[in-house]
């Protein structure tokens, strides 16, 4: 039994599938709502199997912030409008083997774009690092 | 008496399972018939609080089915039945366990079925065991239960199924508010208390074994303490007392498993006051021993560090070789040869490359501390083509 997060990128990551990267303002409200009714179906499947730990979309505006000595306030950067990784949200799910966990990325990957098509997105999956086991020699 | 009804709880599920209860429905008649048992017995427990609970739990059954008529029957044949044995009482132990570590469940789902319908957790205790929303952990049970409530229930199924349930159960230890290798410990008990089977006195005597050494395994603040550096002086002696004489009735009735191997490893660990009089060519027999039983690479790879402890780190580095690359904590185990065979930086690089890979934060802090520790040593400055340490 291991944990993974499932990471939804609005970029980053490999190259999206051909005729697949259009990007979402361009689709049709009924396109757009049938993509995040898809992203709500997700999560309650895994949720009936048992698997559902926990989820959030994250706002595309992020801010770099650092430490900057004792007593000073914190240095941010930021906005990017253009970084290269940008990541649109996430999943994390508790299931039995990596295999299991590829066949999940792969189901929410499926998601419905433009006429109701996949579009193939690609979804990063990260194992988190657990406790170690008590048997060891 | 939460432990009497803890351990009471199995045996009258088992019972009424055995008797023909439908699963799902004897569980909720069991509970209820604990909530009752709380309510009633103030200060005094009555005195066979066994039968006690099977007749308030049967009773419950009856009224859930009051309505169905053709049930009814059924259940007061049940009611009627006599008081079960003790032989009865055993098998009911290891019919329960085997139906919840049944074979078309995944691992995760008999985890969870098995400390609820036997380990007698509640469901919010096992979810925050696990970290897991305790909607998700109701969602895996009831499930789990789905998938058994078809199966036949009157023949024990595969023990070895179970015992790796409970070896995984063990194997999670302690993380959250519920121990686990505790409870794995005290399902371990009660199921060896019901069969003479060698291996489940090996796997008992393998837990017991290694829970001796719990203090040692880790710092305060969480950092693993690897076996050769473990204050020797806190093992518990009287678990591995416990844990050498189980083993060695195990090992008299001449039917070796790959638990029984284990334990008797983990047992000659123990048996050392120091890491120095460790006897690694006993350990490396029993790894030839358990590569014979077994074709599990973790073996092969446990076995190269002993092989390098008997002839020499070169030959660890040989039994090695023959190792898939893709097993875990391989570049570890070939960092701790090398550094043994004296070759500290390619050692500090492995260790490095071995955090990368590290499939739990404690033993990335360990193996990376390793590789800064040799770096440091022997003097290395820190290349622009370093890691950085953030």
């Amino acid at each position: 039994m291991a944990k993974y997060l499932l990471l939804k990128h609005y970029r980053g990551g490999p190259e999206p599938v051909p005729g697949t990267d259009v990007p979402m303002d361009q689709w049709t409200p009924d396109e757009v709502k049938a993509h995040i009714a898809f992203m709500q179906h997700v999560a309650d499947v895994f949720r009936e199997r048992g698997e559902y730990v926990d989820g959030q979309a994250l706002s595309p505006e992020g801010t770099f912030v650092r430490y900057d000595g004792e007593g000073k306030p914190p240095v941010t950067d930021g906005p990017f409008a253009e970084t290269k990784d940008l990541i649109a949200g996430w999943m994390v799910i508790d299931v039995d083997s990596q295999e299991r966990a590829y066949e999940a990325a792969s189901f929410l990957s499926s998601a419905p774009g433009p006429g109701g098509r996949s579009i193939h997105e690609w979804i990063e999956v990260r194992p988190f690092l657990s406790e170690p086991p008590v048997v060891s020699e | 008496m939460n432990d009497l009804l803890k351990d009471l709880t199995p045996q009258v599920l088992g019972i009424l399972v055995r008797r023909g209860a439908d699963f799902a429905a004897a569980e909720d008649a069991v509970q209820e018939a604990l909530i009752e048992a709380v309510r009633r017995w103030t200060g005094t427990v009555p005195e066979d609080p066994k039968g006690w609970l099977v007749r308030v739990a049967s009773r419950k059954l009856v009224d859930a089915h009051r309505s169905e008529i053709a049930r009814r029957r059924r259940e007061e044949r049940v009611h009627r039945e006599p008081q079960p044995g003790p032989t009865e009482q055993a098998d009911d132990t290891l019919l329960l366990l085997s139906r919840c570590c049944h074979p078309s469940l995944s691992s995760a789902s008999a985890i969870a079925l098995t400390l609820r319908a036997v380990g007698g957790l509640t469901t919010a205790q096992i979810a925050r065991a696990f970290f897991v929303p305790e909607s998700t952990m109701a969602q895996r049970i009831s499930r789990a239960k789905r998938t058994v409530t078809g199966a036949r229930f009157d023949q024990p199924g595969d023990i070895h199924a179970v015992l790796r349930v409970l070896y995984l159960i063990f194997n999670e230890g302690f993380s959250g508010e519920v121990d686990l290798a505790v409870e794995a410990i005290r399902l371990t008990r009660q199921l060896a208390a019901s069969t003479g089977d060698p291996e489940v006195a090996g796997l008992l005597a393998l837990m017991l074994l290694h829970h001796a050494r719990r203090e040692a395994r880790q710092t305060e603040s969480g950092a693993l303490v690897p076996l050769d550096e473990q204050d020797r002086s806190t093992w518990d002696t009287a678990l591995i007392a416990e844990g050498v004489e189980i083993l060695q009735r195990a090992l008299a009735q001449d039917r070796l498993g790959e638990y029984q191997a284990q334990a008797a490893i983990a047992a000659l660990h123990d048996d050392a006051a120091t890491s120095d009089e460790t006897d690694w060519p006993q350990i490396l027999e029993w790894y030839d021993e358990l590569m014979r039983l077994s074709d599990s690479p973790v073996v092969a790879l446990n076995r190269a560090v002993a092989v390098g402890h008997v002839d020499g780190s070169l030959a660890g580095l040989r039994a090695l070789a023959d190792v898939d690359v893709a097993v875990p904590r391989r570049d570890a185990v070939a960092a701790y040869l090398h550094e043994r065979a004296g070759n500290p930086a390619e050692a500090a690089r492995l260790y490095a490359v071995a955090a990368q890979k590290a499939p739990t934060a404690a033993e990335r802090d360990h193996l990376i501390t390793r590789a800064a520790h040799l770096n440091t040593r022997s003097g290395r400055s820190t290349g622009s083509d370093e890691p950085r340490a953030d």
